[in-house]
């Protein structure tokens, strides 16, 4: 699954990993994130994230 | 207006050419009771060197140090390790005066400083970049999200300077530049207010960048900050404060502050306050009327107990204490234990959204939320001191 990479802050969506602190499960792609999901280091929403080269 | 005004030298090739703000005491809303400094640097190696610039007010007093050392078209590069304004406002009269052939910031810098201060031509530089300024030269590492996207640091190799924007800064205006020129426990003061009212949401970053100072293999013997005085001797001391606040650590004291119109939430407040000092454990009671909000986070921060209590007023919490919920909620405090309460006359949202916050923050609330309706009771306040003397009981044992 790919990574994304926020334009913000640079924090990189690992999908293998989730954001389990924010209640994300380990195996969550991108785009199955919930619309109320931010960036947890700068808190940009999703449209701010591009795909990790 | 001609200004005369001197650059400082602070080692063989760099001087202080910052401003001195001694009268301000509102920083986007942090009360700062010593004024603060907006420090820029000047270096004066082959290729000379601007390190950031002031607030706006102040582009002529820096414009002047920066005179009294080298014509300002002499220099070469603009550093800005910080877009905003506190340090890039003088930005655009330092562009006009300099002329400069660079202007390095991070990648997220060039964004911020054109939506500041327009389309400058930047150079946007990443973790490990260097700059070569003939005998030295200057390396970056990026701290984003410490505080904003686009803060980074940079170190003058020559003469050991790290220039660290708002890191290991205060809002302190003084004398001298030099930190070991003050009281230790003015400057411990300050560093932990800026720290709780700036870094505190970002600690888990900053632990990690302590972390990974030591493989950078920088030889620091100075600290530049943005604001407040340098840093020359006892790295350590300052780097392990740092540390200190970022682990966010639970200590032996409490924190009651409250709002109040007719004193009863005051009145539970106090007896509250009682009990938890019967423990033997320190305790500041705050009125909100009279402590400034960024007052409230630093004593929040260096306690274990936080006790909010409010009244009600139009089927609201009391306006103060959502101003310092939401304040408190967005530097994101932890390991505390919390404790709500308040008077209320009839429908009591005051009380209940203090326990809901400190839900939403994750805060234990050991003991349940206690609400008055209008004057608390003699058993009311009895049932207060208890509570206040149950939860210190609560904060020693977890502190054993
Ligand atoms: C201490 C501090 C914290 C900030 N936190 C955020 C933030 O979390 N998210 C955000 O989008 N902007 C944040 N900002 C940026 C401001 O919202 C931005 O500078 C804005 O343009 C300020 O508007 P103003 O000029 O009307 O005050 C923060 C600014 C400061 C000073
Ligand atoms: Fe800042
Ligand atoms: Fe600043
Ligand atoms: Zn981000």
């Amino acid at each position: 699954m790919e990574k994304f990479v926020c334009n913000i802050c640079g924090y990189v969506y690992d999908p293998e990993k989730g954001d389990p602190d924010n209640g994300i499960a380990p195996g969550t792609a991108f785009a199955d994130l919930p619309e109320s999901w931010v960036c947890p280091d700068c808190g940009a929403t999703t449209d701010e994230f591009e795909k990790a080269e | 207006m001609n200004k005369v005004f001197k650059a400082e030298k602070i080692s063989a090739n760099v001087w202080w050419v910052g401003a001195s703000d001694w009268n301000v005491r509102n920083f986007h809303g942090y009360l700062t009771s010593r004024g603060s400094t907006y420090n820029a640097y000047l270096i004066i190696d082959e290729k000379v060197t601007l390190v950031d610039t002031v607030k706006a007010p102040f582009a002529d007093e820096m414009l002047a140090r920066i005179r009294s050392v080298i014509d300002p078209e002499k220099i070469d590069y603009i550093i800005s390790n910080h877009a905003e304004p506190d340090h890039s406002g003088a930005l655009p009269a330092a562009v006009a005066a300099i002329k400069p052939e660079k202007i390095f910031t991070s990648v997220a810098g060039a964004k911020t400083l054109t939506a500041y201060c327009g389309d400058l031509g930047y150079t946007a530089v990443k973790t490990g970049d260097a700059v070569d300024l003939g005998q030295g030269k200057c390396t970056f590492v990026d701290t984003k999200m410490l505080h904003w996207p686009d803060s980074m640091v940079c170190y003058y190799d020559r003469d050991k300077v790290l220039f660290s924007q708002d890191a290991f800064g205060m809002h302190l205006a003084g004398s001298y530049l030099w930190a070991d020129m003050y009281d230790w426990s003015v400057l411990e003061q300050e560093v932990r207010k800026y720290f709780a009212n700036i870094l505190n949401l970002y600690s888990d970053k900053v632990i990690a960048l302590l972390d990974s100072l030591p493989g950078l293999g920088l030889d620091i013997e100075v600290i530049a900050p943005d604001h407040g005085p340098m840093w020359r001797q006892e790295l350590e001391k300052i780097i392990a404060l740092y540390r200190d606040c970022a682990q966010q650590n639970p200590r032996p004291k409490a924190l009651v502050a409250y709002a109040t119109m007719w004193n009863a939430t005051k009145c539970c407040a106090e007896a509250f306050a009682d009990g938890v000092r019967s423990k033997g454990v320190e305790v500041e009671l705050a009125d909100l009327n009279v402590c400034d909000r960024s007052d409230i986070m630093t004593k929040a921060s260096l306690s274990g107990i936080i006790a909010l209590g409010a009244p009600t007023m139009n089927n609201q919490v009391f306006p103060l204490m959502a101003d310092v919920l939401n304040y408190l909620k967005g530097l994101r405090i932890k390991n505390k234990l919390g404790f709500a309460f308040g008077s209320c006359g009839w429908s009591g949202e005051g009380a209940k959204q203090i326990a809901a916050a400190f839900e939403e923050m994750k805060i234990q609330q050991p003991c349940p939320m206690k609400q008055v309706k209008y004057m608390p009771t003699e058993a009311d306040l009895e049932e207060f001191f208890n509570t206040g003397a149950a939860l210190a009981q609560e904060l020693l044992e977890k502190l054993k």
